[in-house]
């Protein structure tokens, strides 16, 4: 039996930013990682929002294996046959600072975990967390590929599935209605190429979102961001849409779809796909989150459910790694206090509510609910491909008056409609 | 070939290490089971199937690890577990 000071259950963002801040403190801290590596299990669409996390890690972010700034954003209403996007380009997002980034993860969580050696913290990859301890009502440590391996405390940070914390009695397996599957393809493709195609300069990047055909009208969206040297490009459905809404659909397709839409193949040609990954997300927001403390236990990232999506942006790893440096932060405290019960591990919480996770979690509480109206991706899809179809339609004889081509689309019925639409969307 | 490839030409992309049992199991008797249907529609990897006897089988190799399947069809229809430290897959880009 070997004795830690802390657990850390999964090599991920939340687990090494935890693992990061407390070898910070000379705390005796051991990472356990399943994978071959850190980040041989992790997949993200593509984008990690640098600027709410900064200042808690001042000295990660000038070496950090990022791949491209986001400099340019773009969304894409999707109907069966048309498309319309907005592009967004700025001086805001040309200025360093960079608030976001392309990323990968098998490149930078591994890369994240040296940094966290260098500062003391231990780490074991190839190890599966078997059993939680518990002793007295307290978790007192895990058994891992036979090994019994004992701390004052725990920090489960293993993941959306998060066993440690389910076997902790913190969560219930989850419920389809809170979760998401995103699965992608990395496409590689020369670097000069993709600066032409996506129009950048440097090591400036793209991000794009579509909603709509994308995912059959289903709740979700496809994402295409630009790497170094390849494109990520995905689809993130909702589980619970996907398994019972008509038309059913095999999730594999939607993306194959998705590639052989003009818009996209034309982005694509010639690439070579090296990657297909996929990964559960928690999109419950704030009714869903985990308990995140019990006594010897905290648990922060996406097994806690810090994950958040509220239609343009779609975020989760700034919150995993702010989770993780104030799971660091409680257990310090704890360790001052020499208690490491759930009412001591309960500052935690209050550091959560004081930061810019629990305030962004409250303020987009009624996201999900808002973001579940299924017109938003069918109907306004459609809509808004049709007057773009009739704006810009140069029939043979007469035209119409553009005013009455798009007023047939807006009769008092489908106003009533779309303000009650509005009043759902404005809750976000 | 970022063309449209089969799903197992895909997966075939991807870093598997083998494990010496399957870490996910359909549990016995649940085979029909209506709420284990839904993994043929969510698996992004294509995994179950539905046979001629109306029996959803499973096959292991390719698993992506997402956890699709044990939150859409729950714990009482999959015994689920993640692979030994180690084994599965090995994402090189993620």
């Amino acid at each position: 039996m070997e004795k830690f000071d802390v657990i850390i259950v999964g090599g991920g963002l939340a687990g090494l930013a935890a693992a990061y801040t407390l070898a910070q403190q000379e705390l005796e801290v051991l990472v356990l990682e399943k994978g071959d590596y850190p980040g041989a299990k992790n997949v993200t669409g593509g984008r990690i929002y640098v600027s709410p996390v900064r200042d808690l890690f001042p000295d990660l972010w000038a070496k950090a294996p990022l791949e491209r700034f986001i400099a340019h954003e773009g969304v894409t209403m999707m109907a069966k046959e048309r498309s319309v996007s907005i592009a967004y380009h700025g001086q805001e997002l040309l200025e360093e600072p960079y608030q976001s980034y392309s990323i990968l993860r098998a490149k930078f969580d591994r890369w994240f975990a040296k940094q966290a050696e260098r500062k003391g913290a231990m780490l074991v990859t190839k190890s599966r967390v078997d059993e939680v301890i518990i002793e007295d009502g307290k978790v007192c440590g895990v058994w891992a590929g036979g090994d019994e391996l004992r701390a004052d405390v725990v920090i489960a940070c293993d993941g959306v599935l998060s066993l440690t914390a389910e076997k902790a009695g913190l969560r219930k397996p989850g419920n389809p209605h809170d979760f998401a599957v995103g699965f992608k393809e990395v496409i590689e493709l020369p670097a000069e190429t993709i600066e032409n195609r996506f129009n950048l300069t440097d090591n400036e990047g793209a991000a794009h979102m579509f909603m709509g055909e994308v995912t059959r009208g289903k709740f979700g969206g496809g994402f295409l961001y630009t790497n170094k040297e390849s494109l990520s490009l995905g689809i993130v459905v909702g589980i619970k849409d996907l398994m019972e809404d008509q038309p059913a659909i095999e999730a594999p397709v939607l993306l194959d779809e998705f590639k052989q839409r003009p818009e996209i193949a034309a982005l694509i040609r010639g690439g070579e796909t090296v990657e297909y990954s996929a990964h559960v997300i928690p999109e419950g927001g704030l009714n869903a989150l985990t308990k995140l403390t019990g006594n010897g236990i905290v648990v922060a990232g996406d097994a806690a459910g810090f994950s958040m999506n509220i239609g343009v942006t779609v975020r989760g790893m700034e919150y995993a790694l702010a989770s993780g440096y104030y799971a660091a932060q409680a257990v310090l405290k704890a360790r001052e206090a020499e208690d490491y019960s759930a009412g001591s591990l309960a500052v935690y919480e209050q550091l959560l509510k004081d930061s810019f996770v629990m305030k962004d979690f409250n303020s987009f509480r009624n996201a999900p609910e808002a973001l579940e109206n299924p017109r938003l991706f069918t109907h306004y899809p459609e809509l808004l491909g049709n007057v773009m179809r009739d704006m810009y339609h140069m029939p043979a004889g007469p035209k119409d008056r553009l005013y009455p081509t798009v007023m047939k689309y807006m009769k008092f019925n489908d106003l009533l409609k779309m303000f009650g639409d509005f009043r759902k969307v404005k809750k976000i | 070939m970022s063309d449209i490839m089969g799903l197992k030409a895909k997966l075939g992309l991807d870093v598997f290490k083998h494990d010496n049992e399957p870490h996910i199991k359909i549990k016995p008797g649940m085979e029909r089971d209506p709420r284990l249907k839904r993994a043929v529609l969510v698996c992004p990897a294509g995994l179950y199937s539905l046979n001629a006897e109306g029996e959803v089988e499973l096959t292991i190799d390719g698993c992506l690890e997402c956890g699709t399947c044990r939150i859409a069809c729950g714990v009482e229809v999959l015994d689920w577990n993640y692979p030994t430290g180690g084994a599965g897959v090995q994402f090189r880009f993620g």
